[in-house]
């Protein structure tokens, strides 16, 4: 059965539409990348899959229940990846982490043991030399990685993060890559949502983009960048003259190219438009407030 | 059913251990520790100089007098402020969000806050009563019957304004705006008589006084702490214990029917981007 169920998901705030029919589904095991544009409705999708938001219309279904019912047995097979800021700072990590498992006792089953054993979850999310400290002492990217391990503590089977690697430097965007590998190779199934095309690309078995209130591309990202148009931009020079040409056909046009000019042709160049070029433009069009616009450019590119 | 009832229970003593664990974190935080001692430093010093004066019409020591009222008062802002200012600054801080999260956190975490409460105002109870104990005179705490009306009175005001600050601190979604409700407690403060008898005052004033908590908790911390002489200069010439579970009671009733409610609306309202918001209002307002 599919983890995650949503079809024709609907949010309205006031007289804004901030989601007009949201499908999607997610299986067992599978990474997925809710991607899109800042304030295009990843976070009310998420917060609708949580609990922690009422939708206005359509179903969802969560691990086969509706979140706007969920009880506290269906609140422990979920994991929440909050972004804390300033709060339990008087708390060890290790002190928080031990309390905060408790409450997953009761929930543990045959299959199932749960809470995670505390220093084996300090260490796998890399906090074994801060395990004692106070959490205020904590830097910002050791604060995340705990946030991380309070999210997993009780052995979610599926896991919600919200723009989790939001303020991390390089390094530490890595190591939470691998730490998201680790956790899906122990077939725990994750949502996660993001901005940044090159983050869904490196963790995502598939990719779901999300732009003026609906989802708008749903595919790995090979799909996805297969899907895409083939329109190229080619470049060259003709007796040290610059010519840019944009087609539907770059082979067709560089033969016949050279059937013309043969040998005064230079500098040739190739260019076809990366998913990233694409992603990167409707965002921009999205930002500027055309909406509409950049998203049906996007789908019909993609589609 | 019952393994609902049971995560419950365990969520509860997980509660329980939560207020022992940050009644510890505030002994070892500079600030908390000062929020004990200050205060209560303050207190002490007034009661020394008061301790020449008389209440009137009677010949026993006005600092004596005003200490069991100033513990009583100590009860209804522990309950009321102290949990109010938690609720408030813990919700903007992404605190209540976790206990959302986690299966019965909310039980976990409430339990765990009224824990916490009792421990401080048992703490900050202890850190003027010694004292005073040593430096004023006529106080009678020496019978089992005193020390068991003291407890009586402050676990019954605790129950009567905990339910308040839970419902106070629900409201306010601004930590900092929660600050106007000092003022009219302070009001309360003034008319509840505390720190003087307020026997002279017009009867409507009176009047007023005797429908809010604090006047009955320092009331029953006098009935407890004083000789029973004392009783002449209260209103009616007596401690009027009756009145005093009375109020109180109704008081706790009427709080225990709606902070509930109350919680439960602002618990629902919590969310990632909610906090969020807040984090970034907050962060403005410092930089």
């Amino acid at each position: 059965m599919d983890v995650l169920q949503v079809r024709d998901l609907r949010m309205r705030y006031g007289t804004t539409d901030v989601l007009k029919g949201v499908n999607f589904v997610a299986r067992p095991g599978e990474v997925v990348t809710l991607l899109g544009p800042n304030g295009a409705g990843k976070t009310t999708t998420i917060e609708i899959l949580e609990g922690f938001r009422m939708r206005s219309a359509g179903e969802v279904s969560v691990l086969g229940v509706d979140p706007a019912r969920g009880d506290e047995h269906w609140r422990a097979r979920l994991g929440v990846v909050l972004q804390s800021w300033r709060d339990h700072g008087q708390w060890r990590v290790r002190e928080l982490l031990n309390h905060l498992g408790e409450y997953y006792r009761p929930y543990s089953t045959d299959q199932l043991a749960r809470p995670w054993p505390v220093d084996e979850l300090i260490e796998v999310v890399g906090l074994t030399p801060h395990a004692d400290k106070k959490i205020l002492k904590l830097s910002g990217g050791q604060r995340r990685r705990l946030d991380v391990a309070i999210g997993i503590v009780g052995r979610p089977e599926l896991l919600f993060l919200d723009e989790p690697t939001a303020g991390f430097d390089p390094e530490a965007r890595r190591e939470f890559h691998d730490l998201v590998h680790r956790l899906s190779d122990e077939r725990t199934t994750i949502l996660l949502t993001t901005h940044d095309l090159d983050e869904a690309e490196k963790l995502a078995d598939r990719i779901l983009i999300l732009a003026g209130g609906t989802i708008i591309a749903d595919g790995s990202a090979d799909e996805l960048a297969r899907r895409m148009s083939t329109e190229a931009e080619v470049r060259w020079t003709l007796d040290g003259q610059r010519f840019v040409h944009a087609t539907q056909d770059a082979t067709e046009f560089v033969r016949k190219l050279f059937r013309e000019h043969d040998d005064a042709i230079a500098d040739l160049e190739v260019r076809r438009a990366s998913l990233e070029d694409v992603y990167m433009a409707m965002v921009r069009q999205f930002e500027s407030g055309q909406h509409d616009a950049a998203v049906r450019e996007f789908a019909e590119v993609t589609g | 059913m019952t393994e609902g009832t049971n995560s419950w229970l365990h969520a509860a003593r997980v509660g329980l251990r939560r207020g022992g664990l940050e009644i510890r974190h505030t002994f070892t935080s500079s600030q908390d520790l000062w929020n004990y001692f200050f205060p209560s430093a303050i207190l002490l010093v007034v009661m020394f100089f008061m301790r020449g004066a008389a209440v009137p019409g009677i010949d026993f020591s006005l600092g004596s007098r005003t200490l069991p009222g100033v513990l009583g008062m100590n009860i209804a802002f522990g309950g009321m402020v102290t949990l109010m200012m938690a609720l408030a600054l813990e919700r903007e801080d992404g605190t209540l969000l976790r206990a959302k999260a986690v299966p019965n956190g909310m039980v976990g975490y409430l339990i765990g806050k009224i824990v916490l409460i009792m421990g401080m105002t048992l703490t900050s109870m202890a850190i003027v009563l010694v004292p005073s104990l040593f430096m004023l005179e006529g106080l009678a705490l020496t019978s089992v019957t005193a020390w068991l009306t003291l407890a009586w009175v402050m676990v019954l005001g605790l129950i009567a304004t905990l339910p308040l600050g839970a419902i106070c601190g629900s409201l306010f979604t601004n930590p900092r705006n929660a600050g106007v409700i000092m003022l009219p407690v302070m009001g309360l403060v003034a008319i509840s008589g505390i720190f003087y008898p307020i026997s002279s005052f017009p009867e409507w004033l009176q009047g007023v006084a005797q429908i809010f908590p604090i006047y009955w908790l320092g009331l029953g911390m006098r009935s407890a702490m004083l000789p029973d002489q004392l009783a002449a200069v209260e209103i009616g010439e007596s401690w009027r214990h009756l009145e005093t579970v009375g109020v109180l009671s109704a008081w706790a009733v009427a709080g225990l029917v709606l902070a509930p409610w109350v919680l439960r609306r602002m618990a629902r309202r919590e969310s990632g981007s909610s906090v969020a918001q807040r984090r970034e209002r907050a962060l403005q307002r410092t930089t």
